[in-house]
């Protein structure tokens, strides 16, 4: 009992984490079509800037420099992202294989940038102290990290669908993703809701940049690539352009990966969410749900 | 036909010129370290014709099909370690690892493209990214002690014949890549060329029109990403061969981005672009490590010196400025300059 809380709660730990990368891809996809490589860059820039942030904020308590190093990732994914959207994906709009080109491109050249200034062994982060102790859970000791994680994720869940169904932006993204066209046809400027999602994801990555530093206490420069393999994943799996099944997806597949990796050897819990996916393709080609929010 | 045959001369001059390079003991400073016959010089060349002709092997389904896949590596990575592993942990002979090799770089395209090509377009490319990834994890983790995991496997002396092994005999594979790259480029042109080559071309164009006609675009797709994947494996194995072992590396995502690097920088939808691209890949980040090295580049303030010691971030740059400033890629640029000499299909 003690070790599937543990399990199902560290499953829920990552699952968050690939709900924050997902639940911008998803957005972007479905309103601008196009696949954002650049998204792995956005987490693994904001997480130094983040780091760097941190650092510098040396004598301060933990918990300040924690929370200024979330808030300058956040910042950073931001404005790295809104940066990419105006200067390089703009440029070739209605070119969508040359879109997804430039942002392979630019995750080429950041994340090599990223290792040749701050090397490519994992870089440590010190953490409020009540972070890396454990709460009960029934009976299991659940690092406090995974719980904060858990948490933030969710807030920002609930943030993004107030945004996208309670908002005129949120109205304007969900009509996009379902009819552009239309969209621009009714004399609305697309181009500002595009700019718009652009960062939201970008935010939403720096922020699980920074997540995943606390999750895992390290940051290195190859995590934002092999998250954003797992987070294409969920989001197919979820069905493109849904936030609530990217949801639903980064749980299951948050939560069988650590099930598997625990009970089975190493590595297979990755594996069988490949596994996963191709079988949910074979069955729903269209993912979990076919709608929008 | 006048130009097929222009090109089929050119092509030959370069094939005899390249096959008797390890005759000339010319040394062209700047461009390569040693003389052109040094085993150093020639295993370079030797792995730019390998690159050449994976180029070439992923020009055939995103170029020339329209499929954008992000897992070209996985099929590579197939030859270099079901031969490595028949060879070194199985012990079998050479001739038997590349039977068994040929099998599997049949059946595993088959089985995943069947499942990959019920998406389109960008869906399948997180679908075969997803599939390579599986891939590359189980490479990693190495199962039952096969792959070697993150050290990979090196092919000792005794497991191949005589005439592969050792310095002395790198000009023997460096011919194998040689034969391999002009192979490689007769299939693909016989191919492009050929009634279904043509479908191809017209299901990059528009599918749906062809599915209109009353062609099943799905069966032909699905026989274009085999035939590419095959032949990648092929390249594979001259890899390993030129390698003398298997290393992770070309199991990653991060390789298959490589390759979408080549073709895009040689020009996508032209046999010889893509050729040109993989080449210049390879010779580019050879050369540009051995740039990091130098002490021009070391004693540079840290500002310039990373991004000029990091070559992924160079070619990442490049990459970006030939996709927004020049979409043809070089192969596209030199056509405009230079006219229809240089046809697409050729």
């Amino acid at each position: 009992m003690t070790t599937i809380a543990l399990l199902l709660l560290t499953g829920l730990g990552l699952g968050a984490l690939y709900f924050l990368i997902a639940a911008g891809l998803s957005l972007i996809w479905g309103l601008m079509r196009v696949l954002n490589f650049a998204h792995g860059a956005f987490f693994t820039v904001a997480a130094y800037a983040g780091w760097v942030a941190a650092n510098f904020a040396g004598g301060a308590p933990p918990e300040v420099r924690w929370l200024v190093g979330v808030l300058v990732a956040v910042a950073a994914g931001a404005v790295f992202a809104t940066l990419t959207e105006v200067l390089l994906i703009r440029p070739l709009y209605a070119r969508h294989v040359g879109q997804v080109l430039v942002t392979v491109g630019l995750a080429l050249a950041t994340i090599s940038l990223v290792q040749g200034g701050f090397g490519s062994d994992p870089q440590t982060f010190a953490l409020p102290r009540w972070m890396t102790a454990t709460t009960n859970v029934v009976g299991a000791g659940v690092p406090n990290t995974r719980l904060l994680v858990i948490a933030v994720a969710a807030l920002v869940f609930a943030l993004l669908l107030f945004f996208l169904r309670r908002t005129r932006f949120g109205l304007i993204v969900r009509a996009g993703v379902e009819n552009r066209a239309m969209v621009q046809a009714l004399g609305i400027d697309v181009q500002r809701a595009f700019t718009l999602v652009f960062a939201i994801g970008g935010a939403a990555a720096g922020l699980a940049g920074m997540l995943a530093a606390t999750y895992y206490g390290t940051i290195d420069p190859g995590r934002g690539t092999s998250m954003l393999i797992f987070a294409f994943i969920v989001v197919i799996i979820g069905g493109l352009g849904s936030v609530t099944g990217s949801a639903v997806a980064a749980v299951v597949v948050g939560v069988v990966q650590q099930f598997l990796n625990f009970y089975g050897a190493a590595g297979v819990g990755d594996f069988s969410v490949v596994l996963l996916l191709a079988i949910v393709l074979l069955i729903r080609p269209g993912g979990f749900s076919g709608t929008t929010t | 036909m006048k130009r097929a045959r222009s090109v089929g001369i050119g092509v030959a001059v370069a094939a005899v010129v390249f096959a008797v390079l390890p005759f000339l003991g010319i040394t062209i400073p700047g461009v390569f370290d040693g003389p052109l016959n040094s085993p150093g010089t020639l295993n370079l060349l030797g792995l730019c014709f390998v690159f050449g002709a994976l180029a070439l092997t992923y020009d055939l389904v995103f170029g020339y099909v329209g499929l954008l896949s992000f897992g070209h590596a996985l099929y590579f990575a197939t030859g270099v370690y079901v031969t490595a592993i028949a060879l070194t942990r199985w012990h079998w002979s050479l001739l038997a690892a590349l039977a068994l090799t040929a099998i599997v770089s049949l059946v595993l395209p088959l089985v995943l493209g069947a499942i990959c090509l019920r998406m389109r377009d960008i869906p399948f490319a997180m679908v075969t990214l997803a599939f390579a990834q599986a891939g590359s994890i189980l490479v990693m983790q190495n199962p039952f002690g096969l792959t070697g995991g993150e050290e990979g496997l090196a092919l000792g002396g005794d497991t191949l014949p005589a005439a592969l092994v050792g310095v002395v005999n790198t000009r023997n594979v460096y011919w194998i890549a040689l034969v391999l790259l002009i192979v490689l480029y007769a299939i693909a042109w016989r191919a492009v060329n050929s009634p279904p080559g043509r479908v191809w071309q017209a299901i990059r164009e528009n599918e749906r029109r062809v599915n209109v006609l009353g062609l099943n675009p799905y069966l032909y797709k699905l026989g274009a990403f085999v035939l590419s994947a095959f032949l990648a494996s092929a390249t594979g194995v001259v890899y390993l061969l030129l390698q003398g072992g298997a290393n992770p590396q070309v199991t990653t995502a991060d390789f298959t981005l490589a390759l979408l690097v080549m073709v895009v920088l040689g020009g996508v939808g032209t046999l010889w672009g893509a050729v040109l691209g993989g080449v210049l890949y390879e010779y580019l980040d050879f050369r540009l490590i051995a740039l990091s090295n130098t002490s021009a580049v070391k004693d540079l303030p840290g500002l310039l010196r990373v991004p000029l010691s990091e070559p992924l971030f160079l070619l990442g740059v490049l990459f970006i400025v030939l996709v927004l400033f020049v979409p043809g890629g070089l192969g596209g640029a030199l056509r405009r300059r230079f006219g229809t000499a240089l046809g697409s299909t050729s």
